[in-house]
């Protein structure tokens, strides 16, 4: 039960300077000596940001609040106040009360235009009521009821939605192409499975909003002449797979799934399929195999899968914000969706804004949006002093873009122009801490992880490239390496069966074009500009500087550093491991990294 | 279900979502993504409900929801109440939902520290 008065105090840590955990302790013996303990509750709490008025204590429900409260008060305003209902006047805070809801409007979502995350972070994802609430199932109710299956595509077509997966393909065309495949047997396929380090677009929305992709897929079913929809995504995203599958049985009891939707002929049924995390099944020949039980390897297209895809039937695969977006297009038509972004790439982009940026998270932006805006608006900028050196978009099939190419615009022909892609829609941003060449070696790495091995090229081809590059970071490169690189990109390149092999060299190609100075320094001088190459950093301490602290040598995890106090100290240059623990240590700017 | 049963079940769910802040009825709704999880959503939730419990509140309606998108405020926690702005709080750990819950949702005194949006 609820007391009388309730006591919140704040145990911030400027309060707490201030004593209010003493304070505390004796509001709590007082209280308990003038047998109040049962009517007055006492709570602490976090900063309330009033800290050079500390301690404060505020009074509910009188709505009073205390400030600069000392211990010889306590006494008196237990007895005051709380037993005899007179608040202490003179402790009372009267400056700024704030009883207004201040404007608070966070930049972050201004800029934004949320067409796919709509309903994210706006309802529960676990109840369909809520989706149809928020207009839901109605674009389905229209298909169903007003359009003939040509008439949807044609719509969509118009619409101009291009593959939200990164290739970015006509979506009214794959499906028109599926819809005239012959073929009595057909598929619908949502690509969730979503691999891309840093990305997490395609997640939140099976998180957040799961009927808008069961809609998308139902629609496509209908135009394409499918009734049964798989939904293909990786085991490691529990809770998107919990979520998806009460969306699938709530569509279900309600008749929106299943037999006869909408008293139409239509039926349609939607399984979950779960990847074992092999990023190559992200590759819609390669995940078609997984699906039939097959190892995931991609194979020789054509036939694509509109012809011949599940099972050999006509198959229809899109990305989940591609058919995210679908019940947009219908509900409000092809013309109001071609008006949103630029000519070519129509409507908006979800993205995951990562690394050294201040706002990050999940955002939504019209096509056609600059980079610039995109990072600095939007994200708000550099989270460290450090300044902007790059942006990784696509992931490991992408590539940096660097800060001259910042007023690039966000659509699929402008991106692909700097050499990276769209992709699926992660965006890593990168400051001058970030060593290129190691960034180009972490991509590689993971592609060459996940290769699956059936191309010659991508397999050994990768292999040889990050050996290439782990040895100029190791500062045995030869300037020759830079050429095998390019020769085995382009190898690599045109002789991979699929995506992953095709846009693997992406992040080392883009590095060498925009950081080349960045390879060579590497190369030649032996250096790691930015000091992320371990082999190529020396820690050093000037003996100018140097005053003798010893908080160095008493940081040092292998004890290399030598020297007697208040005289300068020296490193043992064969015995040190680049820990940089001394660097963060000294107080006196006195070593220095290069 | 036909086009009929769909308009009604979407006029009940507006009317219930209408309703429910006109009768006075607060609802507090947390960002269960899996970054809000993350970041401690579970138990931002679990100290919601203990307290609505213990202090036998009766007018809080308890929600879930996805993820809002700016990560770095995680968990979130967004307060819907009648004639007020959706006022949203980020960074909130059970400490600070006990402070909401007495001061926003008991004496209606937004804790303007820890908001970072309204809309």
């Amino acid at each position: 039960m609820a007391k009388r008065l309730e006591l919140l105090i704040c145990t911030g840590t400027g309060c707490t300077s201030n004593k209010s955990l003493i304070i505390a302790e004796e509001l709590k013996k007082e209280i308990t000596k003038q047998g109040l303990q049962d009517e007055v509750e006492i709570l602490t709490t976090g900063c309330r940001g009033m800290c050079e008025f500390g301690p404060v204590i505020k009074v509910y429900p009188d709505n009073i609040l205390y400030a600069q409260v000392k211990i010889e008060d306590v006494p008196h305003m237990v007895t005051e106040h709380f037993l005899k209902g007179r608040p202490v006047k003179e402790l009372i805070w009267t400056g700024d009360n704030k009883d207004e809801i201040e404007e608070h409007k966070h930049p972050f979502f201004e800029k934004q235009m949320k067409l796919v995350l709509s309903n994210c972070g706006e309802i529960d994802p676990e109840s369909i009521d809520e989706y149809i609430g928020a207009s839901g199932y109605s674009a389905l109710g229209k298909v169903l009821s007003d359009m003939t299956p040509e008439d949807v595509i044609n719509e969509i077509t118009e619409a101009g939605l291009r593959g939200r997966g990164g290739a970015g393909f006509s979506t009214g065309l794959k499906w028109k192409f599926t819809r005239q495949a012959p073929g009595d047997e057909k598929y619908v396929i949502c690509n969730a499975d979503e691999g891309d380090p840093g990305a997490f677009m395609d997640r939140s929305v099976m998180e957040g909003d799961p009927h808008a992709i069961l809609e998308g897929m139902i629609i496509a079913g209908y135009a394409i002449g499918a009734t049964h929809g798989f939904v293909y995504t990786r085991a490691e995203y529990p809770l998107a797979i919990h979520r998806l599958q009460i969306a699938i049985d709530n569509a279900t009891e309600y008749g929106l799934l299943g037999k006869g939707i909408f008293e139409s002929n239509f039926n349609f049924k939607i399984e979950i399929r779960k990847g074992a995390g092999a990023f190559v099944c992200g590759e819609e020949t390669a995940l078609i195999a997984s699906i039939e039980g097959k190892r995931g390897m991609p194979r020789i297209r054509p036939p694509f899968p509109a012809q011949s895809g599940l099972w050999g039937k006509p198959t229809n695969i899109n990305n989940v914000e591609t058919f995210a977006n679908v019940r947009h297009i219908i509900a409000h038509g092809a013309k109001w969706y071609k008006n949103i972004g630029t000519e070519t790439s129509s409507g908006t982009k979800v993205f995951a804004l990562a690394g050294k940026i201040k706002n990050s998270g999940l955002i939504e932006v019209p096509m056609g949006m600059p980079l610039r805006e995109v990072i600095y608006s939007i994200g708000g900028g550099m989270k460290t002093d450090r300044p902007f050196k790059a942006v990784q978009m696509g992931g490991p099939s992408g590539g940096c873009i660097p800060e001259h190419l910042l007023d690039t615009i966000v659509d699929y022909d402008s991106i692909n122009k700097t050499g990276a892609i769209m992709g699926s829609g992660g965006m890593v941003v990168m400051d001058t801490s970030s060593c290129m060449v190691d960034i180009a070696k972490f991509f590689l790495n993971f592609t060459q992880n996940e290769s699956c091995g059936k191309c010659t090229f991508c397999r050994v081809g990768t292999k040889r490239m990050l050996e290439i590059l782990t040895r100029i970071t190791e500062g045995k490169g030869k300037m020759e390496d830079l050429d095998t690189l390019v020769e085995l990109s382009d190898k690599i390149k045109k002789t991979s069966l699929c995506g992953l092999g095709q846009t693997a060299p992406n992040p080392v190609l883009t590095t060498l074009k925009y950081f080349k100075d960045e390879y060579i320094a590497h190369i030649v001088d032996k250096k790691c500009p930015a000091g992320v190459c371990k082999k190529l950093v020396t820690f050093e301490i000037d003996p100018e500087k140097c005053i003798g602290c010893t908080a160095c040598a008493r940081k040092c995890p292998v004890k290399c550093i030598s020297g007697t106090p208040k005289n300068p100290h020296v490193i043992d240059q064969e015995a040190c491991i680049k820990c940089g623990a001394c660097y963060d240590a000294c107080k006196f700017d006195a070593i220095t990294k290069g | 279900m036909n086009l009929e049963n769909l308009r009604n079940i979407r006029e009940k769910a507006q009317t219930v979502k209408k309703q429910s802040t006109e009768k006075g009825q607060i609802k507090l709704i947390v960002s269960m993504s899996t970054s809000g999880i993350a970041a401690g959503a579970r138990a931002v939730m679990t100290t919601i409900m203990e307290e609505i419990k213990e202090r036998n509140i009766e007018n809080v309606i308890i929600a879930q929801t996805g993820e809002k998108g700016l990560q770095t405020k995680e968990p979130i926690v967004i307060v819907e109440a009648k004639d007020q702005p959706r006022i949203i709080y980020g960074n909130v750990t059970p400490e600070i939902i006990k402070m909401i819950i007495v001061e926003h949702i008991l004496n209606n005194q937004p804790v303007q520290k820890y908001i970072f949006h309204t809309e």
